[in-house]
């Protein structure tokens, strides 16, 4: 079984076709060459040709480089002691700790059966009234950050890690520049959260083969663990360098390109990574945030798109801030009616009453002059820049509607938002109302919303 | 089981590359052999003794020359008692029963039956020996939950067959013989209540397809309003990312008035059926009082389950919304996303180097999705009653252009279009059907003078809103502001609906028509303002009791007089010089 193999027949990009007979689809091997010893899997067969990706990438593989079938599919370790560790795309040590080897399992498993995969259920609360109001954040949820280049989004999947209560911490990394990865790794130090993470790094530097494992591996791992009834977050940045390794492939491959050069199961191959994220009928539950950079920041580009159509939602990040209109959590509705009476609706009022603000502020560029009601709409829309959008804030979730709930107050007449009648009555801040509260309780201290209207020019 | 057998040349993917010996057919189910495992397969394409097949399963593992086996049959479903209220994947694999034994994961390569073989259910016959018979007549009936199912005659008897025996009225197996029934050459075949049917061949044993003509009403305002869909007509949902498709069907498969709604998850996610099997036990379904999962059928093959299945489960709901159709009933089959599986045919033909049409889909899509809305219509049966199978299938069209291959096929074939934009879902005016570019070929439930006036003036408000970001507020006249404000008017209080809210999910037909009538009162009333800023406070105002309107039930005492406020409400600015 362990036959050693020498006749490469051809060598192509990061594949390689060797004769070989007895191979099994998908098998790993070991090949040789000059340049050292690299994992390799099997990826087509075609009589006894056998078309193998070398993780290491074929650079440097010569005809006589000598091929080894290991008779298994790509393996990870794992038990608690990958806990701290940090890992390449093929689960080698990156740090200075010992390799692993024992509990070996299998990468890329079998999906879900659904009908054992439960409603979400549990908010995610992340302090940013961006998410937690407008786009909430549900454990087992799969979402991506679609940002331009140079959007700060590791920073904010770090800052989101580190405010979720989860029990593991998952970092995939593909295509990192060398400085996020020290980030990552830095960030999750100082916060003591390392001893619950383990970072699977793939850098820009790295072999391009070993960048298509990361998801998987980080992904199988993130299983073991929630099979184990553990709530794991899983990282992915970036996904957009994944799809870009699949098209590498898929073109020295000469598979016929559906849309810019990328193969036309991108969609299947996305979605078989982020069906991962579940909640389990009576175990853990997996959640992947992973970032997607938009090439051009356009979001018909085919990895935002393919992407968008697979995750639950989406946040766009622009200009440093979350985009409250292009951002979606399909989970929220989940969630969002047992936070408080008023969510939904503060959620909705907000937003439309922001679109209004922005129609304004278009109608202003123009040089047109400002009604009554756009006056309104942009003393109200610079409140909500400054004090819900600006990702710098960080209040809970119940500061931030009653927060909604000042600013419409002090912008509008009750019956201009279209709240419902009976929601009016029993939120609308007036002065009456809000001394009788504040006597009662100092939970919800009014002067932490009286940030006083600063109308400018 | 054929005599042929093969040995595995080549694994390509999905695609396996097979020689075999023997007689091998087009679209026949064979199996591949890998570590005692059998994993079922379908012929796509045959040249000299080799053979392309793609695999309905991850195909990790397989080695060349390992055997394949064919089974001479075309992939087909199991159709009879217990349908109703199952959840199946894409080859009808039972997904709970599949779970009490493999636990969490799917494990390839175990079929289990789709109808249990345990159940019993009640027969009483419908016909008595010496009754001639062809096929898909009733030979009997059994209890199914909500209604009578029907066990009829083999769907593949040519000509007319006499019952020659029937079983007495008692408690049977789904695969135990009900009837005898002998044709004039003497053969005799036994009918159990079990058929199997090839999934990709219509079902068509009924007396002849009329025109779609009755609306279905599925109480989502604009839709039958607007843009009506028909008792066994076609429509489609294309629409970009988190526009709403999905959130649209599952209202759908909820209030929408058939008798069985087929549920088709094809290639998206998971959780989303979660929903519908985790909550529909719960719902009670109004028209029935019991359950809605007690009319309901889902089959589940989401975006990480084998892509070959994908094609395959559009073509097993189908085939279980034909049999629901020939025993009488109405049935709504609702496909999310029928863009997963044109992308699932385009995987497949570019695996076996088919010459790729426009955005590398195969040439034959167009043709592919034509006879799939084909099977789509109203039928008179045999025995004269009607029945019917409507489909509604989603598309997402990549980069949400709808000028991409699978949308234009589907647009060539079907009778209603909701197309949904996002510039509505980005503004969160949900559902996001875009009142101008949609269409339907359908009538609506309510006046079709008033429907006519209101798509009217939602294109002037549309127009006016256009050219203001020009000249602004102060370069439009007073009359142009008020036919502005009225659209936007309707928009708020009758496109828009709240799936969330209790009352407003749901608009029935009855309601329709009468809120309906009152708006186009209002929108025809001349409203007479002298300044726009009161327009503007004007309208606020209405929007606001009109929305307050659409969550009080109808029967509701407040009912009235919210109408009543809202009639004096328009009556000021009626009344005012
Ligand atoms: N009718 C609706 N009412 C309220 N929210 C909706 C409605 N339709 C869609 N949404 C919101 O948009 C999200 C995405 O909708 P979905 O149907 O999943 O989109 P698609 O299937 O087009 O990708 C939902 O999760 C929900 O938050
Ligand atoms: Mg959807």
């Amino acid at each position: 079984m362990h036959k050693v193999y020498h006749r490469i027949e051809d060598i192509a990009g990061n594949v390689i076709i060797v004769r070989a007979a007895g191979v099994k689809y998908r098998e790993l091997a070991e090949v040789a060459s000059r340049r050292g010893v690299s994992l390799a899997q099997v990826i087509r067969l075609e009589g006894d040709h056998v078309s193998l990706q070398v993780f290491a990438g074929a650079r440097g593989v010569a005809t006589d480089a000598r091929v080894r079938f290991l008779g298994h599919t790509m393996r990870v370790p794992f038990s608690d002691a990958l806990l701290g560790r940090v890992f390449t795309g093929s689960a080698q040590p990156r740090d200075r700790g010992p390799a692993l080897s024992e509990n070996m399992i299998e990468i890329g498993g079998p999906p879900v059966n659904p009908s054992k995969r439960i409603i979400p259920r549990n908010m995610i609360r992340t302090g940013i009234p961006m998410i937690d109001v407008f786009n909430t954040l549900v454990e087992s949820q799969k979402l991506p950050i679609f940002a331009p280049a140079g959007q700060p989004y590791n920073q904010l999947l770090a800052r989101i890690a580190l405010q979720a209560e989860v029990d593991v911490i998952v970092l995939g990394g593909m295509g990192l520049k060398h400085d996020d990865y020290l980030f990552f790794r830095d960030t999750l130090e100082e916060q003591g959260a390392m001893i619950r993470s383990v970072l699977f790094v793939h850098t820009a530097a790295d072999p391009v083969v070993e960048c298509l494992l990361v998801p998987d591996v980080s992904l199988a791992v993130a299983e073991q663990f929630a099979l184990a009834g553990k709530r794991v977050l899983v990282l992915l940045s970036d996904m957009t360098n994944f799809a870009d390794a699949m098209k590498e492939i898929a073109i020295t491959m000469e598979q016929i390109p559906s849309n810019r050069g990328y193969p036309g199961d991108l969609y299947s191959q996305l979605a078989a990574r982020y069906e991962k994220a579940v909640d389990f009928d009576t175990a853990g539950s997996i959640t992947v945030l992973a970032v997607t950079t938009m090439p051009g920041d356009d979001d018909t580009h085919p990895v935002p798109d393919n992407t968008g159509y697979i995750t639950e939602g989406q946040f766009y990040l622009r200009d440093g801030v979350i985009d409250p209109f292009r951002s979606l959590s399909r989970l929220k509705q989940q969630v969002n009616g047992d936070t408080r009476a008023d969510h939904r609706t503060i959620m909705n009022t907000l937003i439309q009453l922001y679109a209004g603000y922005r129609e304004s502020l278009e109608k202003q560029a123009m040089g047109f002059r400002m009604s009554e009601w756009d006056a309104k709409l942009l003393k109200y829309g610079r409140r909500f820049d400054r004090e819900l959008m600006d990702l710098s804030v960080n209040i809970p979730l119940e500061k931030a509607l009653d927060l909604g709930w000042e600013i419409l107050a002090d912008c509008f007449e009750p019956m201009e938002t279209g709240v419902h009648t009976r929601l009016i009555e029993r939120f609308w801040p007036n002065s009456a109302k809000r001394s009788m509260e504040s006597d009662k309780s100092d939970a919800s201290d009014p002067s932490d919303n009286a940030s006083p209207p600063t109308p400018e020019t | 089981m054929s005599d042929a057998t093969g040995t595995i040349a080549g694994v390509n993917g999905s695609i396996l590359t097979v020689s075999f010996t023997g007689a091998v057919g087009q679209n026949e189910v064979a199996y591949a052999l890998v570590d005692g495992v059998r994993l079922m397969c379908e012929v796509m394409r045959v040249r000299g003794n080799q053979a392309d097949l793609q695999v309905f399963e991850d195909t990790t593992g397989l080695a060349v020359g390992a055997p394949v086996e064919f089974s001479g049959e075309l992939l087909s479903v199991e159709l009879g008692p217990g349908l109703l209220g199952q959840i199946y994947d894409g080859l009808q694999n039972p997904l709970p029963r599949l779970a009490e034994q493999c636990g969490f994961f799917l494990q390839r390569g175990t079929y289990l039956e789709a109808l249990p073989r345990d159940a019993k259910w009640h027969f009483t016959p419908a016909v008595k020996p010496g009754d001639a018979v062809t096929a898909g007549e009733t030979l009997g009936k059994v209890p199914e939950g909500i209604f009578d199912h029907h066990i009829m005659a083999p769907f593949n008897l040519e000509g007319v067959w006499t019952v020659e025996r029937v079983a007495e009225a008692g408690e049977y197996r789904v695969t135990d013989a009900v009837a005898r029934l002998k044709n004039a050459q003497g053969l005799t075949r036994e009918a159990a209540m079990l058929q199997r049917w090839p999934v990709k061949i219509p079902i068509q044993a009924f007396a002849e397809r009329l025109r779609p003509a009755d609306p279905l009403v599925t109480q989502v305002r604009v839709i039958d309003t607007f843009f009506p869909v028909a008792i066994g007509g076609t429509y489609c949902i294309p629409g970009p990312f988190g526009a709403g498709k999905t959130v649209l069907q599952q209202i759908t498969s909820r209030y929408a008035d058939a008798d069985i709604v087929i549920i088709a998850a094809c290639g998206e996610r998971a959780g989303e059926v979660v929903e519908t099997l985790r909550e529909f036990p719960k719902l009670t379904d109004p028209r029935t009082g019991k359950t809605l999962i007690d009319r309901t059928v889902i089959i589940c093959n989401t975006s990480s389950m084998p892509v070959a299945a994908r094609e395959a489960s559009v073509y097993t709901a189908m085939t279980i919304a034909g049999y629901y159709r020939q025993m009488g009933r109405n049935v709504l089959l609702l496909a999310d996303s029928t863009s997963r599986w044109a992308q699932a045919l385009r995987e497949t033909s570019g695996r076996l180097d088919e010459i790729p049409g426009e955005e590398a889909f195969p040439a034959y899509l167009e043709s592919v999705v034509a006879s799939f809305y084909e099977r789509a219509g109203v039928v008179r049966l045999k025995d004269g009653r009607r029945a019917s199978v409507t489909v509604g299938g989603t598309v997402s069209p990549a980069g949400g252009n709808f000028d991409e291959p699978v949308t234009q096929a589907t647009l060539k074939v079907v009778g209603a279009f909701h197309g949904l934009s996002r510039a509505r879902s980005d503004a969160r005016r949900y559902p996001a059907i875009d009142p101008l570019d949609s269409w339907s070929k359908y009538a609506s439930v309510v006046d079709a003078a008033d429907v006519a006036m209101a798509r009217e003036l939602l294109h002037q408000g549309a127009e006016i809103a256009q050219m203001m970001k020009v000249v602004g507020e102060e370069g439009t006249s007073m009359e142009d502001f008020v036919v502005y404000l009225k659209a936007e008017y309707l928009d708020a209080v009758y496109l828009q609906q709240d799936a969330y809210d209790p009352v407003d999910s749901a608009t029935s037909a009855e309601r329709q028509r009468h809120v309906f009538g009152a708006l186009a009162g209002i929108l025809r009333a001349a409203l007479r303002f002298t300044e726009k800023e009161q327009a503007r406070h004007f309208m606020h105002g209405l929007t606001q009791i009109t929305k307050d309107w659409n969550r009080i039930a109808m029967d509701a005492p407040e009912f009235r007089a919210t109408e009543e406020r809202i009639r004096r409400t328009v009556a000021e600015a009626t009344g005012r010089a």
